[in-house]
C-alpha cells in the first residue's frame, strides 16, 4: 500500500522532471523557429524533418566545445554557478500541480511532486535563490562585464521579488491557502483567478518576465554594454546549463503563472467531461482519464505561456536600467499595493454583500 | 524648412497621455503585427532544393559551344584571354589536319582550352570578346563547389558543349530578356528549368 503509493510518485516526479528538460530543451528549438516565423522566416529545418534534431546537435555542439576556465578565476565558484541556476531552475516544479488525482487500487495520489501547505512561498524562496547562480557565476568569473551583469541581475530579480510577492498576495487573500494544489482547486471549471485579477496578473507577468532575465527585462546580458552579462566567461556546458536554467525558468513560470491565474488542470466543462469519461470507461479508469486530459490541459497553458515570452521577445527592444528600475519600484510596487486594497474591499464588503443580493 | 518627403514628422516634447505612459496599448499593437508576421507567407527559399530563376542573362559556368554540326566553334585566336580582367583564361592554338573537318570548324583551333575558376570573377568579358561566338557563361547553371586543387582549373572536357545537353537560351540582349518576363508573366512560358549541378 505505502509502497504502490511511492512507486506512483516517484513514476510521476520522474516523468514531471522528464517533461521539464524536454521542454526546455525544445524550447531553445522553439525560440529560434519563433524568432525565425516572426521575422518572416524558416528558423532552423536543417536537423532532422523540420529541424527537429536541432537541440540534439546544439546539444553535442556544446559538449565537444572546449570548457576553459579562466586563470584568476575561483574555480570552484565558477563550477558551483551553473550547477545552481540548473538547481533552483529545477526545483520549483516540485510543488505546482500538473493535475488531480490518480487512482490506482484504492489510493489516490496527486500529480504533484510535493503536496506543500506553504507550496507558494517554497516557489517564491527557491526563485529567489535563482539568483545565486547568476550572482555566484559572475563574481567568479573574475571579470568586470560579467560583475556588472551579475548585479544588475540580483538588483533586477530582488526589486521584482518584491511585487511578484505583493500581486501574489491578492490571490492568497481570494483563496485563503499559501498551497498551489488548493488554489488550482478552487479555480475549477472556468471560474479562473485572471477574472477576478487581471491587475494581479499584469504585474505577475510583468514580473515573470524580469525574474527569468528574458526581455524587455534581460540587462544582465546586455550585449551592447555588457559582452555577454554573467556569462562572458563561461564556454562549453556550463554556459549550456545557464542557457538551459533560463528556458526551464521560462517554463515553470508560464505553469505557475497558469496554475495561479489561468485555472492549472481546470478547464470549462471539465466537468462534463469527466462524467462523460466516468461513464465510457468505469470509475477508476473514467478517473484516470479525466486526470491525465487535465494534465494536457495544463501542459498546453504552460506551453503557451512560454511561446508568449518567446513573442513578446521577439517584440519589444530591451528597456534602460533605469526605466526598468522605475518601472519596479514606482510603478509595480504601488500597483500591487492598490491591488491589494482593491482586493481586501471586494473580499470584505463587495463579496458579502453581492452574495446577499443574490441570495 | 521646406518638406521634401511628407513622411517625416515634427519632433514634440508633449506629455504622454496615460495610454502611452501605461505602454501596455503600445505592447499590444506590436505584439498584433509579429504575429500577423508569424503567421505570414516566409520569403525563405530552401536553397540546395529550390532554386530561384535567376533570369536569362545570369552569368555562371562557361561552355564552349559547338555549331550545328557539333563542330567547335573555337578558334585559338586568344580574344579572351586578352580581355580576360583576370587572366583566368589561357589557351594552346593548334591547326586542323586533314580529316577533322567535322570536329572544328576553323582551320585553326585549341587543342588546350583552361580556365582557372579560382581567379574567374564571370564578367562576361570573354563573351563579348570572342568573334566566333564560341565562349559563353550559361545563365542555367553554377560553377559548383570545388573542394580539391585539381578541380579548379577546368580544361576542354568540361567546357566543350555537351550535343545531347546543348546550352540554348532564348534570351539574348536586355530588350529580349525583358519581353521573355514579360511572357513569363503573362503565362505564356512556363517552363522555367530549375538548374542542375552536374
Amino acid at each position: 500500500m505505502e509502497l504502490t503509493a511511492f512507486i506512483i510518485k516517484a513514476i510521476i516526479i520522474l516523468v514531471i522532471f522528464g517533461l521539464t528538460l524536454l521542454i526546455a530543451m525544445y524550447s531553445t528549438y522553439g525560440e529560434r523557429k519563433v524568432a525565425g516565423f516572426i521575422q518572416d522566416r524558416l528558423g532552423p529545418d536543417r536537423a532532422g524533418p523540420w529541424g527537429l534534431l536541432q537541440p540534439l546537435a546544439d546539444a553535442g555542439k556544446m559538449f565537444f566545445k572546449e570548457d576553459f576556465i579562466p586563470a584568476q578565476a575561483n574555480k570552484w565558484l565558477f563550477i558551483a554557478g551553473p550547477c545552481l541556476a540548473m538547481l533552483t531552475a529545477l526545483m520549483a516544479s516540485a510543488v505546482i500541480p500538473f493535475g488531480s488525482t490518480l487512482r490506482y487500487d484504492g489510493i489516490e495520489v496527486a500529480v504533484q511532486g510535493v503536496e506543500a501547505n506553504i507550496g507558494i512561498l517554497y516557489i517564491f524562496g527557491v526563485v529567489s535563490l535563482g539568483v545565486y547562480g547568476i550572482m555566484v557565476g559572475g563574481w567568479a568569473s573574475n571579470n568586470k562585464f560579467s560583475l556588472l551583469g551579475a548585479i544588475r541581475a540580483a538588483s533586477q530579480n530582488i526589486s521584482y521579488e518584491v511585487a511578484m510577492g505583493l500581486s501574489i498576495v491578492a490571490i492568497l487573500m481570494m483563496s485563503e491557502s499559501l498551497s498551489v494544489g488548493s488554489i488550482v482547486a478552487q479555480q475549477h471549471g472556468g471560474n479562473w483567478n485572471i477574472w477576478y485579477q487581471p491587475l494581479g496578473f499584469i504585474i505577475f507577468l510583468t514580473c515573470a518576465f524580469a525574474e527569468c532575465n528574458r526581455t524587455p527585462f534581460d540587462l544582465p546580458e546586455c550585449e551592447t554594454e555588457l559582452v555577454g552579462g554573467y556569462h562572458t566567461e563561461y564556454s562549453s556546458m556550463k554556459l549550456g546549463f545557464y542557457l538551459f536554467a533560463e528556458y526551464i525558468n521560462m517554463f515553470i513560470s508560464s505553469a505557475v503563472v497558469s496554475a495561479l491565474y489561468f485555472g492549472g488542470y481546470n478547464y470549462p466543462g471539465m466537468d462534463w467531461v469527466y462524467t462523460q469519461l466516468t461513464a465510457a470507461f468505469g470509475d477508476i479508469a473514467g478517473h484516470n482519464v479525466a486526470t491525465l486530459l487535465g494534465t494536457a490541459v495544463f501542459f498546453g497553458k504552460a506551453l503557451f505561456g512560454v511561446f508568449f515570452f518567446m513573442w513578446v521577445r521577439w517584440t519589444l527592444p530591451r528597456f534602460r536600467y533605469d526605466q526598468l528600475m522605475n518601472l519596479g519600484w514606482k510603478g509595480l510596487i504601488p500597483l500591487a499595493i492598490l491591488n491589494i486594497l482593491i482586493t481586501g474591499i471586494g473580499v470584505l464588503f463587495i463579496q458579502p454583500s453581492l452574495t446577499a443580493f443574490l441570495k | 524648412m521646406q518638406q521634401l518627403t511628407n513622411r517625416s514628422k515634427q519632433v514634440s516634447n508633449k506629455e504622454m497621455t496615460l495610454a502611452e505612459r501605461i505602454y501596455l496599448p503600445a505592447i499590444a499593437h506590436g505584439m498584433a503585427i509579429t504575429i500577423k508576421h508569424f503567421f505570414q507567407k516566409k520569403v525563405t527559399i530552401r536553397y540546395p532544393e529550390v532554386k530561384r530563376y535567376l533570369g536569362p542573362v545570369f552569368r555562371g559556368r562557361h561552355v564552349l559551344k559547338r555549331d550545328a554540326d557539333g563542330r567547335e566553334r573555337c578558334t585559338a585566336c586568344g580574344l579572351c584571354a586578352v580581355a580576360c580582367p583576370a587572366e583566368a583564361i589561357s589557351m594552346v592554338a593548334e591547326e586542323r589536319q586533314k580529316g577533322e573537318e567535322h570536329l572544328y570548324r576553323e582551320e585553326k583551333y585549341a587543342a588546350v582550352y583552361e580556365v582557372n575558376m579560382l581567379r574567374c570573377i564571370f564578367c562576361g568579358l570573354c563573351e563579348e570578346a570572342c568573334p566566333k561566338q564560341a565562349v559563353y557563361l550559361r545563365h542555367d547553371e553554377f560553377v559548383p563547389v570545388f573542394t580539391e586543387r585539381d578541380q579548379v582549373i577546368w580544361g576542354k572536357d568540361l567546357l566543350v558543349e555537351d550535343m545531347n545537353n546543348r546550352y540554348l537560351r532564348e534570351a539574348w540582349t536586355k530588350e529580349e530578356a525583358h519581353a521573355q518576363d514579360l511572357k513569363k508573366a503573362a503565362g505564356a512560358i512556363s517552363h522555367v528549368e530549375p538548374r542542375a549541378i552536374p
